[in-house]
């Protein structure tokens, strides 16, 4: 059951085939034997179990609040929540009790969804790999999956699992592993510069990035005010379009919301693709990109074409300038951003007494990792009044640049673009921390950020195993505000590839089997 | 399927690099940073380190720190690469939009103790702070 999809899971507490505090309660038995994943930094257990009983009353009384109701999910530790503690992965934030609720928080518990606790992720979501938080690293779920180990060569067991163990891939690492390892039936992340769709792909999970202005930022901890946007992780597209439904439309909270009226959308079952255009860009076939994505990008066109598609070639020219566009303008409104961190207000707060100054140095020393500090020390030499129009200014016309080049291209005709996720599949954890984490988010994000600096709605949707029996999975990238179209394509494309169920034994131990899973043949 | 277009590549000075990773079918091939290994990095000057930690208030004084500050600019100079003659600078992808605006009412507030909440050092209802500006206590 707990590998159920959120809209099987739904049905079954409808029905009352499970309960809510049932449901509750496997969620976090299987959180607690999946510790060593260090997916979550806060469970928020008492908390969770009690917002599971009162669904459970509203269920015995015929009034579920809608299809949410009861639904154990996961929220991104960057996310304000009232009561619980919020910490960015960060010791600036550590012992942080939120005073409210994000307005994404607010909106799923409104609709009665269990929230389960806080994930892990790099310090303030700076980084791609979730490796670089005070809480540790979290591991990929499938580092323990079977098809991994099949594929593995064999040592000494325990020498295997301990150092054979791939990253999920960042910055919402513990998101994907949490809905990977099917301890939530949807998480939220955040998405800046691909950190929903990057974990999403290593994970082997849905992850969607909405258009910027669909969703609220309220109560996001930001990272850069004009790229950032919550992300949403769930096991199939169907699954993300509900949690869409539920958090799209405008905020009064968020000027940066767009008042158009939202409308919920179920998606169809797109079975001819005939009058779809695709557009395969060919800048974002880099150097690094592994021949395998490689191949299954070209498979995945091959696929559409072969179902009637109009599968094109398209340019965008400025792709190669995107990532270091976004460094400029990515470590200036971060360098802005962190600045409210001074420890007088909240947050970590240094002994240090001699000066205003002094303790807000030394608090911020403290308090930030390498990574932060980092970051905010390059933002601000850009901001510089020597280096404002050089820099900033210059990064600023470069963006547009990017953002024409879809335009151009999407007003040429195409539909939707196709494009790898990743550049390979998920590295070992030994091998990914042996460079430091600008050089390591420059390379990993290279295929994901141009969407953000666009703005656009991008999905990753789980293709095949890698030949090490890891997940990847391809990038969708629609026109703003088209997710329903964007969703639709992505769905269908789902249902050819067939991408398989991951088999953990932990989670066979706690899965009662109500649900049966066809293991169907895969896209590879 | 679409034919393999020409690897985008930047000017690079370490032809051999990057060709070796072109060859190869590493699943966890890297991107070359190119001909940049061999451009030296930028200088930042002592007074522009001092003036950006005063600004940044993070402390970042050893080598690491100020190689990794040259590093990103050297990254950043790439922009200079491309010709923005004529393009206005895009501060945000909803600059075609109008921003909303609520009627000036106040709907919040009289949260002042669950704003003290978490707040280290307080006296009654003021946020303390030390003493002084440290820059004047410097000089003096």
């Amino acid at each position: 059951m707990l590998r159920a999809s959120l809209r099987q899971v739904s049905a079954a507490l409808k029905e009352g085939r499970v309960t809510p505090t049932e449901l509750c309660q496997r969620c976090l038995a299987l959180i607690k034997s999946t510790k060593f994943l260090n997916a979550y930094i806060t469970v928020a257990e008492e908390t969770a179990l009690k917002q599971a009983e009162e669904s459970e009353e509203r269920y015995k009384r015929g009034q579920p609040l809608g299809i949410l109701d009861g639904i154990p999910i996961a929220v991104k530790d960057n996310f304000n929540t009232a009561g619980i503690e919020t910490t960015c992965a960060s010791n600036m934030l550590k012992g942080y009790i939120s005073p409210y609720n994000a307005t994404v928080v607010q909106k799923l518990l409104d609709q009665g969804a269990v929230l389960l606790g806080k994930t892990n992720l790099d310090e303030f979501a700076m980084g791609s790999g979730s490796t670089d938080g005070v809480f540790g690293p979290v591991r990929n779920p499938w580092s323990y999956s079977k098809q991994y180990k099949e594929k593995s060569v064999p040592k000494s067991h325990s020498e295997d699992e301990e150092s054979n163990w791939v990253i999920t891939g960042g910055s919402s690492g513990g998101s994907a592993a949490a809905v990977s390892s099917f301890t939530c039936f949807a998480a939220l992340g955040s998405d800046t510069g691909g950190s929903t769709r990057n974990p999403a792909a290593h994970c082997g999970v849905v992850g969607l990035k909405p258009t910027y202005g669909l969703i609220s930022r309220h109560g996001l901890i930001p990272l850069v005010n004009s790229m950032d946007v919550p992300g949403i992780l769930t096991r199939c597209v169907d699954d993300a379009a509900v949690l869409l439904g539920s958090l799209a439309g405008h905020d009064p909270k968020d000027s940066t919301t767009i008042q158009d009226d939202f409308k919920p959308f179920e998606l169809p079952n797109l079975t001819d693709v005939s009058k779809l255009s695709i557009g395969i860009p060919k800048e974002y076939h880099v150097p690094g990109l592994s021949s395998e994505i490689l191949a299954l990008w070209s498979k995945a066109a091959e696929l559409f074409k072969n179902a009637g598609a109009k599968v094109v070639e398209v340019s965008l020219p400025h792709t190669r300038y995107s990532i270091v566009c976004y460094h400029v303008l990515c470590t200036a409104e971060v360098a802005s951003n962190m600045a409210r961190f001074d420890g007088l207000e909240y947050g970590h707060r240094s002994d240090m007494k001699d000066s205003t100054e002094s303790m807000y140095a030394a608090t911020r020393r403290e308090g930030f990792n390498d990574v932060v500090r980092g970051r905010i020390l390059s933002g601000n030499y850009f901001l510089l009044k020597q280096n404002y129009e050089k820099y900033f200014v210059k990064a600023q016309k470069v963006r547009r640049l990017i953002a024409n080049d879809f335009v151009k291209v999407f007003r040429s005709g195409v539909d939707i673009l196709l494009t790898p996720t990743t550049l390979s599949d998920a590295a070992p954890y030994t091998q990914f921390i042996q460079e430091d984490n600008r050089t390591r988010s420059a390379q990993d994000d290279i295929l994901t950020q141009a969407a953000n600096m666009a703005g656009l709605p991008a999905i990753n949707v789980p293709t095949a195993l890698s030949e090490r029996g890891l997940p990847v999975g391809l990038q969708f990238i629609g026109r703003s505000f088209q997710e329903k179209q964007l969703l639709t394509v992505a769905k269908w494309f789902e249902k050819q590839v067939q991408f398989p169920v991951i088999q953990l034994e932990e989670v066979k131990r706690h899965d009662s089997g109500v649900f049966q899973h066809q293991k169907s043949a895969s896209f590879s | 399927a679409p034919a393999p277009p020409p690897l985008a590549r930047r000017a690079s000075g370490n032809s051999r690099k990057a060709q070796e990773i072109s060859q190869g079918s590493d699943s966890n091939q890297r991107v070359p940073t190119s001909g940049l290994d061999l451009v030296p990095l930028k200088q930042v000057s002592v007074e522009v380190l001092d003036h950006l930690e005063h600004l940044a208030l993070v402390d970042f004084r050893d080598a690491e720190g100020v190689e990794r500050l040259q590093k990103a600019i050297q990254f950043a100079d790439q922009l200079h690469e491309v010709n923005t003659d004529g393009v206005e600078p895009m501060d945000s992808v909803l600059e075609d939009r109008c921003l909303y605006l609520r009627e000036d009412d106040v709907t919040e507030g009289n949260c002042t103790k669950e704003l003290l909440e978490n707040a280290r050092e307080k006296v009654e209802e003021y946020f303390v702070a030390p003493p002084g500006n440290g820059l004047l206590i410097k000089i003096s």
